[in-house]
């Protein structure tokens, strides 16, 4: 029964851990899904972190607070569309550049946030609360149902964008665009206005990412808040081989990972597994996907086959 | 409606107008944005250039990353000629500084006319074999350069890291986790008062001008970046242009490395780099992937990068200023690339209209 509550309880942390990039590797596969590589998810995170923060603070609203930190993320994302899509800009190098913008941004404006704390109103918005029975389940049952909403929120954007690329007709349209826009475009899709609706609002997921970091999981604002997590984001979207569900499994394998590395520091094993080189293992995981789903050739499994190439429709 | 149609291939003049015209603009919106921070644009900007160039102390630090960016964007254009997108700039960054750094402590005590070589030629080795295994994967699977380059930045900083912390922690540092420093013979020797890697960045900008200019090597390098199928039918060995381009990329990207651990921080850490590796690939890419662009679009740069801190202890503005600054221009500059070669065309429908009829 202890080791059944201690599972439990290493889970429900863990749930917490990946939380702010489950919600990044859904607003990158939004992108990615319609044919756009965004190396900023980093920089949006962290606009949408401190925007949030921001907002928090000055109106002790939290809903208002989370809905500024997804517009922020959304910002981001609308110039790097306008430079990709319309203006047919290089898409790594403007992702990159998104991400020492938002890096500044954040910069700027965590000088303003810095040591001053949420009022109780946000904080008790975002912490933990128990479903009863529900979350007497044992294992699972303190990690879905004894959390902050926030968590929650973001397993079900993940279930709602699964089904929504799956079994909806605009969700097929956004993928065909990704795949084909030649085709897309000839079929009557409007091919930017799809690239720009999905470009923004994976930066509203990756802003709303950013800011349960601030908002909810550490209720502060600190220098560097993500520490890299949109890079990992990057990672995981092909470890999930654009799937939002196998989204939810890869950023909580991630949380675990983060969750043991900590755990493993504290107990006495007779040998200590360097906690750095565990940091290696989603990076080393993807790559070994990557090669995966290439040799399989399942079309499941592919990247979007116009990921990374700009459309231009005069040069069909 | 909107249209966009094809200029006239664009002369060099109006291309470079262009591009002054975006830098004018960017610099006239960020100062709008700095403005309603509530500083004063112009001072902002004169402190910018102040504090990175009229000290000596500071043109130094200047001078220390225009030199590692120039040699990191060479490496980055020789593989993006090739159309191999080569984000792992980072990375093998990073184990070149690794390769130099172990010979370093290893052999502390040769003399430097020894030493300094052996480390740049291990750093050189080290970063080759660092952008060699993307490559590889990419020809052996199919899989995308640009995510395993990518993938591949994080697992050396991981590995320096776990030297720092672990195997390599100096047991003189008290417990913190510091990398021991170079001995004398593993620093770069000053030339002018700035370590002499300004002088083999130099050298290195002329060798890759002649080899992208007027060498073999560099024209087949720019054919397989036009189109794989042309370079085959040409009967080029594709796979060997690409092992060495690549190999040369990331040998580079390690010499960079080896500079930055020898003559600035004479030591190792896992925030060497301090993003360098990334800011490579823009500056490669704003100066169209040619050497001597390269040298000033770095040079920009670094004064950027170098006037941020120096603008916090001054004027007491946060040095993120710099970032938002220089994500404006960037973010301007690539925008202004489309207007070179198209432009939008207005077209009422009325007229449209009016064609048929007539």
């Amino acid at each position: 029964m202890d080791i059944l509550n201690e599972i439990g309880l290493f889970l429900q942390t863990s749930l917490q851990m990946g939380t702010h990039i489950l919600l990044a590797i859904v607003g990158g596969i939004m992108c990615e899904r319609v044919g756009n590589m965004n190396l900023g998810i980093e920089g949006m995170m962290l606009m949408g972190a401190s925007f949030g923060y921001f907002i928090g603070v000055q109106t002790e609203n939290p809903i208002l607070a989370m809905l500024c930190a997804g517009l922020a993320g959304a910002l981001g994302a609308l110039i790097y569309a306008i430079i990709t899509v319309t203006l047919r800009g290089n898409q790594v190098v403007t992702g990159l550049v998104l991400t020492i913008f938002g890096t500044g941004v954040a910069g700027f404006i965590g000088k303003t946030i810095s040591g001053i704390s949420l009022s109780q109103n946000v904080t008790g918005f975002f912490a933990a609360y128990s479903i009863p029975f529900l979350s007497d389940i044992p294992i699972i049952g303190k990690a879905l149902f004894e959390q902050s909403f926030y968590v929650q929120l973001a397993i079900i954007v993940s279930i709602l964008c699964f089904i929504y690329f799956k079994k909806t007709r605009a969700g097929l349209n956004a993928r065909a665009v990704g795949e084909n826009p030649a085709a897309a475009d000839a079929s009557g899709i409007n091919v930017t206005l799809y690239k720009y609706l999905h470009i923004t609002g994976g930066g509203f997921l990756c802003g709303l990412g950013g800011a349960y970091l601030s908002l909810a999981f550490l209720s502060r604002w600190q220098d560097d808040i993500t520490a890299g997590a949109g890079w990992i984001a990057v990672a995981l979207i092909i470890f999930s081989t654009w799937n939002p569900l196998k989204a939810i499994l890869g950023a909580y394998l991630f949380g675990l990972l983060k969750g043991l590395n900590f755990k493993l520091q504290n107990i006495d094993m007779g040998f200590t597994i360097p906690s750095k080189l565990l940091d290696m293992v989603p990076y080393i995981a993807t790559i070994v996907v990557l090669i995966l789903i290439t040799l399989r050739k399942k079309k499941e499994h592919q990247p979007p086959a116009a990921l990374g190439n700009p459309y231009f429709r005069e040069e069909r | 409606m909107i249209k966009i149609v094809k200029k006239n291939a664009p002369t060099p003049l109006r291309e470079n107008l262009t591009r002054i015209l975006a830098v004018v603009f960017a610099f006239v919106m960020s100062g709008i944005i700095i403005a309603l921070m509530g500083y004063n644009p112009f001072e902002v900007y004169w402190k910018i250039i102040e504090n990175s160039l009229f000290s000596t102390m500071r043109f130094e630090g200047t001078m220390n990353k225009a030199i590692i960016l120039v040699v990191l964007s060479l490496g980055i254009a020789i593989a993006f000629r090739m159309k191999f997108w080569n984000i792992g700039a980072e990375g093998q960054f990073y184990m070149g500084a690794f390769g130099a750094t172990w010979i370093a402590l290893s052999f502390p005590e040769l003399p430097m006319i020894v030493l300094i070589p052996m480390m740049i030629l291990n750093a050189f080795i080290y970063g080759a074999v660092w952008s060699l295994i993307p490559a590889l994967i990419k020809w052996k699977f199919g899989t995308s350069e640009t995510l395993v380059t990518l993938m591949m930045n994080y697992i050396a900083i991981a590995w320096i890291s776990y030297l720092q912390y672990g195997p390599w922690r100096d047991p003189a540092a008290l417990g913190a986790g510091k990398i021991s420093k170079f001995s004398e013979n593993a620093v770069l020797p000053d030339v002018f008062g700035i370590h002499c890697g300004w002088i083999i960045a130099l050298v290195l900008v002329v060798v890759m001008t002649i080899l992208f200019k007027y060498t073999k090597l560099g024209y087949k390098i720019d054919v397989l970046g036009e189109s794989e199928t042309t370079a085959k039918y040409a009967g080029m060995n594709t796979l060997n242009i690409m092992l060495i381009a690549v190999m040369i990329s990331g040998g580079l990207c390690g010499i960079a490395g080896m500079m930055q651990s020898s003559a600035v921080e004479k030591s190792l850490s896992d925030s060497l780099s301090g993003g360098l590796g990334f800011t490579a690939v823009i500056t490669a890419w704003l100066a169209k992937l040619k050497p001597p662009a390269i040298v000033f679009v770095s040079f920009a740069f670094a004064m950027l990068l170098q006037s941020g801190t120096a603008l916090q202890l001054d004027l007491k503005i946060s040095s993120s200023i710099c970032s938002i600054i220089q994500g404006i221009i960037i973010f301007f500059i690539l925008g202004s690339e489309f207007f070179i070669n198209y432009k939008f065309v207005f077209t009422p429908r009325v007229r449209e209209a009016g064609k048929e009829n007539g």
